[in-house]
């Protein structure tokens, strides 16, 4: 791990101001930002863990919990907001039996909600691990869940 | 392009022999690859053209182009055919063979493709006839048709970089600032001050490196411009803040980029790759002596970095919290050297002020706005895209006659520009021209650009819970203010929409909300308040009709609204029945069905199945 | 020197000086929440505000961070200004219901608490004037603690919100800290200390023998100053 924060810190030149991009690399090598990572990114970098653990707490972007195998981002930028978002997160967040922000039990899923990802003509918009679902409405979210293995997302038996 | 080039004469002369290489009369197809329509699925119509191309032995006589934005995001994706500019959209991914054997090879127009105007029902088949463009002024946004952003030939070709070589080899610094100074141009990023007085101050600032950045953080949910720009045309980016920097005396710029926004932080670094290996950027610049060189950084999401003394903090690795401005970035900005700041369209004027003069640019426009905007127009529209209209243009000609208007035949109710902190406008000022001054004088504001469009099934309180709900997450939670202040009055408005409202609360926001513009830190905290304000100032019965009858008029707010089937349109298809998650929905097959109350979560999933418009909500 | 008015009140004051400073020294009182004279501005608790004319132009500033000018004419208790505390006041008493220091300002400022605002629960009684955050990295040079997360539910805390590693124990936080928020527990000998979750071990005086501080304190000392620990372990007193 510490080899890996090397590489990434190194490719920066190890120029603090780029913290954030850092962590952010190093974010994208692990899934999230484990501890020991954020302690390598402190020594290695000479910033104070507390000021590391301030930047990683203030930016939404990051996340100190391992994210699920599929990582649900549903736009609530204000066009889709108007065209309906939110009841589609309400039915996203009662078929995981999570909230937004959380991930599930079993890491499968993870569901956020983010802010406006400029595909506006297709809000609303859901991005399933990088893949933009478009025009997204209540029963087309049931559908993706369901075709990701999400038991019971029809019915109403689930764990 | 490898070797540099050392002057602006050997500029042109690259210039020229582009442009000579390229016959305009050559078929040319043109296909849009901005995330919008990438986000269609493009990428494989991409590749299925280069395929079907290669198959025929075409590539040598076919051009094929990948662009930037068009704009016309709602009919994605879309392929322009040179030389006639033959529109086509909603293209389909298999679609590649058929296009080029009736289209390019046979001359045959595909009739399903062609964009029918929906106010005549005639087809339109040249994309300059297209009403959602005719009726625009494409002057910086145009450009992003003609070039492939990873090409910085197509930038050369269409005269890019000739007002960085007139800069640099033909004005004085203090004439550059004097230029755009006449031409009044004005910060696109929000506030409207006008970007040559604030490279004065920067150039006349003491101080030692300075420092010259571009805001590409873009936050406001529900804007894309900034964006496309970068994504579509960076090199026009690129080339305005060259200019600046010489202008300011300033060897060292940044990038301030959304990391939500990918492609458009890979086409700007490999714009500033390639700059760099031709000469434009890094050291002696054109043979001039000048110095400046770029580097892009990339936010971490936060909405407030967009915010001057916040973005600084970012850029300098640290949490983005605004400090009080009581010393201009222009003297103590990032790393507390002389900084400035602009943002994305900002820069992107600049060339065209240098290249055609400022009479020429103040010549579009109104008295105190010049030039064209670039707005996002979304929500309930029928045409969603980024548009780009002189300044004063009506707000009615943008939303009806470039937006084609509201979908559904719904009724128009309100627009909200300026972002999470911006207004609503009712329908009342639809024949107002926009730009800064006229924004601001009916309670909203220019922002970065957003238009949203709300119709009659949008519930204005609940769209001011939405902005003011936004900013409780995105403030920086520094001072008391707005940390506590935009929280409780989010409470409020929530109490409001669930009918736990109070006589005295619309009062109250009142009173709140203008402490919280008179106390906050920062201009996030300033303006947090407007959503609350422009709402009540013109949708107060709707905030009455919450408090004191407990009813949405607009059938939006849960807790108020009830589901129920008009037994009169039901066909008893069934449809709502299958769909409910919990039951609610039932009844006998070819018979009305019915919700039952006590079961109903108001999840919705009934009324968006229903194809006979029977669900009510009221 | 700069010539300016506060509260009708004619005041010669030193170019570079905040409006705070010169009002204290004539006896113009402000109240602010997370001024602390040891440390620098901040400019959080928005307690301090002013309205300010110069020239043509009344606005709203900060006093703490607002540097005096000729001619310039302050209203330290104008309407929008005292809006503008009363709301402050409000909102704080609101998140921190227990706070006696709020309570006691509220009742020097005659402000009541707004009855719509339903007092938190689940908060702290810190009230994020940000002091000892500034005096563990300003002033003490450790940078033991910080802020974590943003909006409402920033609060103060350790790294991971676990036993700090870096934290010296000398306690300057505890110190500062205005509202109680930060505990910081010795046992009844004084041989050791427990804050921040960890328990230091305090180091006697060589010639009182009284528990003066904790151990890693001075082997900070010593390392920063290179002066070595045997030669700190007399307390102030004796030395
Ligand atoms: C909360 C907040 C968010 C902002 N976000 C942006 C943004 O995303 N992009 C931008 O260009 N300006 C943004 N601004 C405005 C900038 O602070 C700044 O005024 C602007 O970038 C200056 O450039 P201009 O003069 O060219 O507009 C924001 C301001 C505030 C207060
Ligand atoms: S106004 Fe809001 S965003 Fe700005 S400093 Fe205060 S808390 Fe932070
Ligand atoms: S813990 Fe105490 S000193 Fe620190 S911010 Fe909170 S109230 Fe202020």
């Amino acid at each position: 791990m510490e080899q890996k924060v090397k590489e990434i810190i190194q490719h920066y030149h190890g120029d603090k101001s780029y913290l954030v991009p850092i962590l952010q690399d190093v974010q994208k090598e692990f899934n999230y930002l484990p501890k020991d990572a954020l302690c390598a990114v402190s020594t290695q970098l000479s910033v104070p863990i507390s000021r590391v653990y301030e930047v990683v707490t203030f930016y939404k972007a990051f996340s100190l919990k391992p994210k699920g195998r599929y990582q649900l981002s549903l736009c609530m930028g204000t066009a889709c907001h108007v065209r309906g978002a939110e009841l589609i997160a309400g039915n996203i967040e009662s078929i995981l039996g999570i909230k937004e922000g959380e991930t599930t039990e079993d890491l499968e899923f993870s569901f956020e909600t983010v802010g406006c990802l400029g595909a506006c003509a297709l809000g609303p918009v859901l991005v399933v691990n990088g893949e933009y679902h478009g025009h997204m409405n209540i029963a087309k979210s049931t559908k993706i869940l369901k075709k990701l293995g999400k038991k019971g997302a029809t019915d109403d038996d689930q764990d | 392009m490898t070797t540099k080039i050392k002057s602006f004469d050997e500029l042109k002369s690259i210039q020229e022999r582009l442009k000579a290489g390229r016959d305009p009369k050559k078929p040319c197809i043109t296909i849009c690859v901005g995330t919008g329509c990438l986000a269609y699925g493009t990428q494989k119509l991409v590749d299925n053209f280069r395929a079907e191309l290669a198959k025929r032995n075409l590539t040598e006589k076919i051009g094929f182009r990948t662009t930037g934005c068009h704009g016309f995001c709602e009919r994605g994706p879309m392929v322009v055919i040179a030389p006639d500019k033959i529109f086509y959209q909603r293209v389909g991914l298999e679609d590649a063979a058929e296009i080029i054997d009736k289209t390019l090879l046979k001359g045959e127009i595909i009739e399903r493709l062609l964009y029918v105007d929906p106010a005549t029902g005639q087809k339109v088949t040249r994309e300059d006839d297209v009403p959602f463009y005719k009726k625009q002024t494409r002057l910086v946004f145009g450009l992003n048709s003609k070039v492939d952003p990873e090409s910085l030939d197509d930038y050369l070709a269409i005269g890019g970089y000739t007002a960085l070589g007139k800069a640099l080899t033909g004005m004085k610094p203090e004439a550059i600032i004097q230029e755009v100074i006449k031409a009044n141009l004005r910060g696109r990023g929000g506030g409207g001050f006008p970007a040559g007085w604030k490279w004065d101050s920067t150039r006349k600032a003491q101080g030692d490196p300075k420092y010259v950045i571009c805001n590409a953080d873009e936050g406001d949910p529900g804007a894309y411009m900034d964006r496309s720009l970068l994504e579509g045309n960076p090199h026009l980016v690129l080339e305005g803040m060259i200019i600046g920097a010489f202008a300011i005396g300033s060897s060292q710029g940044y990038i301030y980029a959304r990391n939500e926004y990918p492609l458009a932080i890979k086409n700007i670094t490999l714009a500033i790759e390639q700059a760099r290996q031709a000469g434009l950027l890094g050291e002696n610049i054109l043979g001039t002596g000048f110095n400046f060189d770029v580097k892009i950084n990339r936010g971490g999401g936060a909405f407030v970095c967009g915010e001057s003394s916040a973005l600084f903090a970012s850029l300098e690795g640290r949490a983005g919290e605004p400090r009080a401005k009581y010393i201009h970035a222009t003297d103590k900005g990032l790393y507390d050297k002389p900084t400035n700041l602009n943002n994305v369209e900002t820069w992107a004027n600049v060339p065209f002020i240098i290249d055609r003069g400022a009479d020429w640019y103040a010549s579009i426009g109104t008295a105190g706005s010049k030039g064209t905007k670039i707005f996002s127009l979304v929500g309930k529209i029928n045409n969603t895209g980024l548009v780009e209209v002189p300044m004063g243009t009506k707000l009615r000609e943008i939303v009806f006659d470039i937006g084609g208007g509201i979908p559904g035949g719904k009724k128009f109710k309100a627009i909200q520009t300026g972002g999470p902190s911006g207004g609503c406008i009712p329908e009342q000022y639809l024949d107002m021209g926009v730009d800064f001054d006229e924004l601001t004088k009916i309670g909203s504001m220019m922002g970065s650009g957003g238009m949203i469009v709300m119709d009659e099934d949008n519930c204005m309180v609940d769209v001011a819970r939405y902005f003011t709900n936004f900013l409780v997450s995105e403030s920086c939670g520094k001072c008391v203010p707005c940390r506590e202040g935009v929280r409780r009055m989010r409470d409020i408005l929530a109490d409001i929409t669930e009918g736990k409202g109070q006589e005295g609360d619309v009062e109250l926001l009142e009173k709140m909300a203008a402490a919280i513009i008179d106390g906050s830190l920062c201009a996030l905290g300033n303006s947090a308040p407007n959503p609350v304000l422009s709402t009540i100032r013109y949708f107060r019965d709707e905030y009455e009709a919450h408090i004191k009858h407990k009813r949405c008029p607009a059938g939006v707010c849960k807790a108020l609204i009830l589901y129920s089937i008009d037994p009169e349109k039901c066909t008893g298809c069934t449809l709502c029945s299958k769909v409910c998650p919990t039951g609610a929905a039932a009844g006998e097959r070819k018979k009305a069905h019915a919700i039952d109350k006590a079961l109903c979560t108001k999840c919705g999933a009934c009324r968006e199945s229903c194809k006979f418009d029977a669900i009510i909500v009221r | 020197m700069v010539n300016l008015t506060i509260d009708n009140k004619k005041i010669e004051a030193e170019a570079g000086q905040t409006i705070l400073e010169v009002s204290r020294e004539n006896g113009i009182v402000i109240p602010t929440l997370c001024s602390n004279e040891a440390l620098e501005p901040s400019g959080a608790c928005r307690m301090c505000l002013v309205e300010v004319k110069h020239g043509k132009r009344t606005r709203i500033v900060t006093s703490c961070l607002y540097q005096v000018a000729e001619g310039l004419i302050v209203d330290t208790k104008s309407e929008r200004v005292l809006a503008a505390r009363r709301l402050v006041l409000q909102l704080l008493l609101a998140r921190c219901p227990e706070s006696k220091q709020l309570r006691e300002m509220a009742e020097e400022l005659g402000i009541q608490p707004e009855p719509r605002f339903t007092p938190d629960q689940d908060k702290s009684k810190c009230i994020l004037c940000r002091m000892c955050v500034r005096t563990c990295e300003k002033v003490v040079g450790v940078c033991a603690i910080g802020f974590s997360y943003r909006g409402s539910e920033k609060n103060v805390c350790t790294p991971f919100q676990e036993d700090s590693v870096s934290c010296i124990g000398c306690g300057a936080c505890a110190y500062v800290c205005p509202s109680g928020h930060i505990e910081m527990e010795t046992t009844e000998t004084g041989d050791s200390r427990k804050i921040w979750g960890r328990t230091f071990k305090m180091k006697s005086c060589k010639v009182c023998g009284r528990y003066f501080a904790p151990e890693d304190q001075l082997k900070f000392i010593s390392t920063t100053t290179g002066v070595p620990v045997d030669d700190l372990a007399v307390c102030i007193s004796c030395r």
